[in-house]
C-alpha cells in the first residue's frame, strides 16, 4: 500500500548538564563578551572528495565572527584547547533515553567529527556518537522503530548576519543534545506531532532535559510517492509540525505536477547561460534595477525555453519561480524576477517585450533576470537556470529552513555520507552491560505511570494528568499542586485555559515561574481563583502578577467589604429569598460572583451568602 | 591497549583487516560495518566498526559472535599529486620536519598521519602555488618533542645548500612544541643568511575546517616573497583570530600556551614584524635585510649542556649531579637570576672545575641582574654568567652552540654576554 506521505524525524533535546565537552554552564547569556573572527576551509579526505554540502556551504566564502562570553564559553567552546572527555551525566542519560526507548546501546560509544562548515561550530565539525540503535515506541497503537540515539554538542547561536559575514555567539554551542532519530513510519501530519510529544515526553521523564523554546528542535523527512527526501530542519514548535508536513506534501504534488506539465511540453533542459541586457534597461524606474545600476552592477538575463506559467501559474498554486529565486539569493544576490511575474514591481511591459527580444524568446518561453553585481548576478542566475532544470526531474532532494507561516526555504543539498571522522581527542566510553543492567533497574518514572500517579496523588481527572505529562506541565503542577487546595486550579488552568488563552494571546512569556508566582498570588490571597485567566491574560503581556491584580482592579477585598456586597445582593432580592429559603444559594451564587468581581474566591463568597441569607431567614 | 589474542586470532581466521566490510552478529544484536584501526583505550576485546551511517561504534566480540567478512577494502589509489605549478614566481624551498602542520588525517579511520611525501604536505594548499614555485622535501616526519641536536644539524646544513643554490627563501614546517628551540638553534647556527628561513607550525590539524595551517604556510610563503627580511624567523597566529600572523625573531620567540593559535610570543621585544591575511605587511621592529652573502653554517654543538629550572627546596646533591655531568648549565633562576644560598658553593666548584652556568629567569619577561641582591653578587662572585633577557631555551641552545665553537672559557663567556642572534636586548620598552 503506497501512503500519502512519509516522514521520519529526527528530534534534538538540550540536556540540563555541564557542556559535553568543556566545564561551561550551558545556558544562554546576554553579555556578548570578547570577539573574534575565523575562516573555515572545507578539507580534502583521504578519497579526494569534499562532501558537497560543505562545498556549497564553502561557495558562499562565509567569514564568520564569534561572541566569546566569559559566563557560558571558554576556550573549548572557541577551538582554542582540544575537548575534554565527555561529560558522564550527559552520557547517563542518553544511555536512559536509550533504555527508555527499548534502543540497545553499543558496547563503546566513539565520537565522531561531523563535517560542518557553515560556521555555526568554530571547528567546522559537530562531535556527534552513536549511543544506541534499533530501539521503537508505540503511538496510537503503531509501532514507531527508532533507528539511531546520539549524543552531540549543539552548534553556536546566529546572532547577526551582516553581508556576508555571520555572528555567532558561542554560549549554545557545546550544550549535550540527545538526537533521537525515527524510521520512516509516520503517515500522517498530526502522527508527526503526536510521535514528537511522545518523544518529548519520554525524554522529560529524565527531569535532566531543557524546558521552553529552542531546548528542542526536530529536523523533519518528508517523502510523498515520486516525490522525493527533503528535509525541513531546526523546527522549534511542536505545534506546527503538521503544518509544515503538510505544505511540504503540497509543494511536492506541485513539483510534481510542474515535471508533468514540462514533460507533457517536450521541454528540455535550458542552457545554463545568461547575456548582459543592461542596456535595456536605460531609464527603468523599478528601484532594485536603477539600485543595482546605480552601484554599478548589470542586469543579466537567462531564457528558459517552454517553462512560461509554471514559474508562477495565475492560481498560484505552481511556483517554480520561487524555488529559482531561493537557489539565486544562496549565491549573495537579494533576488531576481521571472517571467511569470512581471510585468510588476516597477518593470513595465516595454521592458518585458525588450527582454524577450534580447534574448529572442518564441511564446512559450520564460526568462529570468537578476540585477546586481555581475559576477553575483550571473552566479545567481546559473543557480537559478540549474534549479529550474531540475524541474524537469521532478522533486529534488534538499534540506530546507522552516518559516513561521509553516512554509520552508531552501538551505542547501541533503549532507552526503562522507561527512563524519573520528574525533580522536575524546577517548571512547564503554558501554559494559552491568552499567546497562543498572540503568535499567532505576528508570524514571514513564509518562504512562506518571499521569496514573498524578491523576490518583492529586485527585484530578486522568485526561487532564495526562495532557499534563504530554505538554510538560507536570513538574510545575505538581509543585503548585504540593498545596492540594491549588490541584483543581492549576490542572484547570495548565490544561484548558491555557489552550483558551493560547488562542489569542502569544503564551510563550507564561513559562513555570510565571505560573508559579500567579498560584503564589492566590495562596496569598491577593487576588480569588477565578481571577486566574485574567490575571494570566495580563502576565503573557509581560505583567508581574502584581501589576495584574491593580491594573484589573482585583486587590483582594476584605471580607467586611465582600460582606457588605453579599448582603446587599441578598436584600434586593429578599422576596425570592424568602421564597426559596436556603435553596436560594444555588441561584445567588451567579449575581454575588459577578459583584464580586473575581475578588473573592468562590468558596469564601459561599460562605458569606450563606451567612448572610441565615441572618436574613433568622 | 591492542586486541585480546582471542579477538587477534578470530580476525587472522576469517583474513579481514582494516577496511573490510563485516559483518556481527553477537547477543542478538547484528551489525553491518567497515572494520576500523583499534583504538589505545578500547576494551582488547572490542572491534570498532564504521556503520554506513558514517558513525563508529565499538561491538564487544564474546565467543559467541559470529563475524565475517563481507566485502574486501576497495583498494585506494591515490591519485599522485602534482606539485604546484607556480613556475616563473620566486623558488622557496620547504623542508618539512613533522609535527601538527605536517600531519594529515586519514578520514577513513581517523588516525593521524605524518606527511609522507612534500606533495602531500602542498597538495592541500594549492594557493601556495601562486605565490611562489615551490621544492618541497620532507626531511623528518617526527612529533617535535622527538627532535634531536643531530636533526638541528642537519636541517641547518639542507636549509644553507637552499639559500647558498638560490631560493627567496625556507620555510620549515614544525612541531610546535619545540619549535623554538629548533628556530634558536638554526639562528646561531646559519649566522648571516642572506635570504629568510621561516619556522611554520599549527596548532589546529590540518584534517580539520579551521586549521591554522593553511593561514600560516600561505602566509610563511607571502612574507618571504614580499618581505626584505632576512633572518631566522618564526611565523604563527597573532591573536586568536584568523586575521593576521606575527613574524618572530628565533631567537626571542617562546611558546607560551598548550593550546592557542596565538602561542607563540615574542619575550622582551616586539615581532619583527605582522602579516595581515588579507592585506599588507609591517614591519615592527628592525631587521636584517635580504643579501647575497653565501651562508657558512657552523653546526658543532656541545651536546652535554643543561637546562635547570630553580625551585624551592632544590637539593645540593641533585643539583650538583647536574653540574659535575655538565660542560655548561643554564639555570632558570627566580626572579632577577637567584637560586638558594646553599646551592651556590655548588655552582662555585663547577665553575672552578670548567663547567660554564649562565643565569637566566623564569620569570622570562625582563632581564636578570645579578648586582641588586646579595644571592645575585655572590653568584656573579661563584663565576655565574649572566644571560642578560635570554629566554632559558635560547640560552641552552646557545650554550650548547658557544661551546661548539670554542673550547676556551673566556671566550665562551664573551660570546655568552654578546648579542649575536638578537637573543639579547640591552633594552626593554614600555608596551
Amino acid at each position: 500500500m503506497s501512503h500519502e506521505v512519509t516522514v521520519g524525524l529526527e528530534i534534538h533535546q538540550q540536556l540540563d548538564t555541564r557542556k559535553l565537552f568543556c566545564d561551561c554552564p550551558s545556558c544562554l547569556v546576554e553579555e556578548e563578551g570578547a570577539s573574534f573572527q575565523r575562516r573555515l576551509r572545507p578539507t580534502q579526505s583521504e578519497m579526494g572528495e569534499i562532501d558537497r554540502a560543505a562545498l556549497a556551504q564553502a561557495e558562499r566564502k562565509m567569514r564568520f565572527r564569534y561572541q566569546a562570553p566569559p559566563s557560558a564559553s571558554c576556550l573549548v567552546d572557541a577551538d582554542e584547547e582540544p575537548p575534554h572527555a565527555a561529560n558522564a551525566e550527559a552520557v547517563e542519560l542518553a544511555l536512559t533515553v536509550a533504555a527508555l526507548v527499548e534502543a540497545s546501546p553499543v558496547d563503546e560509544i566513539h565520537f565522531m567529527r561531523k563535517l560542518v562548515i557553515d560556521g555555526s561550530n568554530t571547528t567546522g565539525f559537530q562531535r556527534t556518537a552513536m549511543v544506541a540503535m534499533d530501539g521503537f515506541l508505540e503511538v496510537n497503537g503503531r509501532r514507531i522503530s527508532i533507528a539511531s540515539l546520539c549524543l552531540e554538542e549543539d552548534a553556536a547561536r546566529k546572532v547577526e548576519t551582516s553581508g556576508s559575514e555571520i555572528t555567532y555567539r558561542l554560549d549554545r554551542l557545546g550544550i549535550p543534545l540527545i538526537e533521537i532519530a525515527t524510521g520512516p513510519d509516520m503517515h500522517s501530519p498530526d502522527e508527526v506531532k503526536e510521535v514528537a510529544q511522545r518523544l518529548g515526553s519520554i525524554m522529560r521523564a529524565t527531569r535532566k532535559v531543557k524546558r521552553g523554546i529552542g531546548t528542542i528542535r526536530e529536523d523533519i523527512n518528508i517523502s510523498i510517492p515520486g516525490g522525493a527526501r527533503v528535509e525541513i530542519k531546526g523546527v522549534q514548535e511542536l505545534r506546527m509540525l503538521p503544518i509544515y508536513v503538510e505544505k511540504e506534501m503540497e509543494r511536492q504534488r506541485s513539483l510534481l505536477s510542474i515535471r508533468d506539465i514540462l514533460q507533457e511540453r517536450g521541454v528540455g533542459p535550458a542552457a545554463v547561460e545568461s547575456i548582459d541586457i543592461t542596456s535595456t534597461f536605460d531609464g527603468c524606474t523599478s528601484k532594485v534595477i536603477s539600485g543595482a545600476l546605480k552601484s554599478g552592477g548589470k542586469v543579466l538575463a537567462s531564457k528558459l525555453p517552454g517553462f512560461a506559467g509554471v514559474l508562477r501559474s495565475a492560481d498560484g498554486r505552481l511556483r517554480l519561480g520561487a524555488e529559482m529565486a531561493q537557489r539565486a539569493r544562496t549565491r549573495g544576490v537579494k533576488g531576481i524576477f521571472h517571467s511569470d511575474e512581471l510585468p510588476a514591481y516597477g518593470i513595465g511591459q516595454e521592458y518585458v517585450d525588450a527582454v524577450r527580444q534580447a534574448l529572442g524568446s518564441a511564446p512559450g518561453d520564460a526568462f529570468v533576470l537578476c540585477a546586481a553585481d555581475e559576477a553575483k548576478a550571473r552566479n545567481a542566475l546559473e543557480a537559478a537556470v540549474e534549479r529550474a532544470n531540475e524541474a524537469l526531474v521532478g522533486v529534488p532532494e534538499e534540506t530546507r529552513d522552516p518559516q513561521p507561516d509553516g512554509s520552508s526555504t531552501y538551505s542547501r543539498p541533503l549532507p552526503g555520507a562522507a561527512r563524519m571522522y573520528p574525533e580522536t581527542d575524546v577517548p571512547p566510553i564503554a558501554v559494559p552491560a552491568e552499567r546497562m543492567d543498572r540503568i535499567r533497574a532505576n528508570l524514571p518514572e514513564l509518562p504512562e505511570a506518571r499521569t496514573k500517579r498524578i491523576a490518583a496523588d492529586y485527585g484530578i481527572h486522568e485526561q487532564q494528568a495526562r495532557q499534563l505529562v504530554r505538554e510538560g506541565w507536570d513538574d510545575v503542577f505538581e509543585e503548585i499542586a504540593a498545596d492540594r487546595e491549588m490541584a483543581a486550579l492549576a490542572a484547570r488552568t495548565l490544561t484548558s485555559t491555557l489552550s483558551e488563552l493560547e488562542r489569542d494571546v502569544d503564551i510563550s512569556r507564561l513559562d513555570e515561574a510565571a505560573f508559579k508566582a500567579a498560584f503564589a498570588g492566590v495562596s496569598a490571597g491577593k487576588f480569588a481563583k477565578e481571577a486566574m485567566p485574567d490575571v494570566l491574560r495580563k502576565m503573557a503581556e509581560g505583567k508581574g502578577v502584581d501589576d495584574a491584580v491593580k491594573e484589573l482592579g482585583l486587590s483582594a477585598m476584605s471580607v467586611d467589604e465582600a460582606r457588605e456586597i453579599v448582603a446587599k445582593v441578598v436584600r434586593e432580592r429578599e422576596a425570592f429569598v424568602r421564597e426559596k429559603g436556603m435553596g436560594a444559594v444555588g441561584p445567588l451564587m451567579g449575581p454575588v460572583m459577578a459583584e464580586l468581581r473575581g475578588r473573592l474566591d468562590g468558596k469564601a463568597a459561599n460562605e458569606l451568602l450563606r451567612e448572610e441569607l441565615k441572618k436574613l431567614l433568622s | 591497549m591492542s586486541y585480546s589474542p582471542y579477538l587477534l586470532s578470530l580476525l587472522q581466521r576469517i583474513g579481514a583487516v582494516e577496511g573490510d566490510l563485516l559483518e556481527v552478529a553477537v547477543d542478538g544484536r547484528e551489525y553491518s560495518g567497515v572494520l576500523m584501526p583499534h583504538h589505545e583505550f578500547s576494551h582488547p576485546d572490542v572491534m570498532i566498526l564504521k556503520l554506513k551511517n558514517g558513525y563508529n561504534v565499538g561491538v564487544m566480540v564474546t565467543p559467541s559472535a559470529d563475524v565475517k567478512v563481507v566485502a574486501k577494502r576497495e583498494s585506494q589509489e591515490r591519485a599522485p599529486r602534482p606539485m604546484g605549478d607556480g613556475k616563473g614566481l620566486p623558488q622557496v624551498s620547504v623542508l618539512g620536519t613533522g609535527g601538527t602542520i605536517a600531519s594529515y588525517v586519514d578520514y577513513r579511520t581517523g588516525a593521524v598521519h605524518p606527511a609522507l611525501s612534500a606533495a602531500d604536505l602542498l597538495s592541500t594548499v594549492p594557493e601556495m602555488a601562486d605565490i611562489c614555485d615551490v621544492k618541497a622535501e620532507v626531511l623528518y616526519s617526527t612529533f617535535s618533542e622527538n627532535m634531536t641536536v643531530e636533526n638541528w644539524q642537519h636541517l641547518a646544513g639542507v636549509a644553507a645548500d637552499r639559500l647558498n643554490s638560490g631560493v627567496e627563501g625556507v620555510i620549515v614546517p614544525h612541531g610546535t612544541d619545540t619549535m623554538g628551540y629548533t628556530a634558536a638553534a638554526l639562528s646561531f647556527m646559519l649566522g648571516d643568511i642572506p635570504r629568510p628561513v621561516v619556522l611554520v607550525g599549527a596548532q589546529r590539524s590540518s584534517d580539520r575546517p579551521s586549521s591554522d595551517a593553511y593561514t600560516n604556510l600561505v602566509s610563511a610563503a607571502r612574507f618571504i616573497t614580499s618581505s626584505d627580511a632576512a633572518e631566522v624567523l618564526v611565523l604563527m597566529h597573532d591573536s586568536s583570530s584568523d586575521v593576521s600572523a606575527a613574524v618572530h625573531r628565533a631567537t626571542k620567540v617562546r611558546k607560551m600556551h598548550t593550546s592557542r593559535r596565538d602561542a607563540f610570543q615574542s619575550v622582551n621585544a616586539p615581532p619583527v614584524a605582522r602579516v595581515d591575511f588579507e592585506g599588507g605587511i609591517d614591519h615592527l621592529a628592525p631587521y636584517r635585510r635580504k643579501s647575497n652573502v653565501k651562508v657558512s653554517p657552523r653546526v658543532e654543538m656541545e651536546k652535554d649542556v643543561a637546562l635547570v629550572q630553580f625551585y624551592p627546596g632544590m637539593s645540593p646533591s641533585m643539583f650538583e649531579g647536574i653540574l659535575e655531568k655538565s660542560r655548561g648549565v643554564v639555570i632558570a633562576g627566580s626572579g632577577l637570576g637567584h637560586v638558594s644560598r646553599e646551592l651556590i658553593p655548588s655552582i662555585r666548584r663547577a665553575v672552578e672545575a670548567g663547567t660554564m652556568v649562565v643565569m637566566t629567569s623564569q620569570c622570562l619577561h625582563g632581564s636578570v641582574n645579578l648586582n641588586v641582591y646579595a644571592t645575585g653578587r655572590d653568584l656573579l662572585s661563584a663565576g655565574v654568567v649572566p644571560g642578560g633577557d635570554m629566554l632559558p631555551e635560547t640560552a641552552y641552545v646557545k650554550l650548547m652552540w658557544v661551546l661548539g665553537q670554542t673550547s676556551d672559557l673566556e671566550e665562551a663567556g664573551r660570546m655568552m654576554v654578546t648579542d649575536m642572534r638578537g637573543e639579547i636586548t640591552g633594552r626593554r620598552e614600555m608596551q
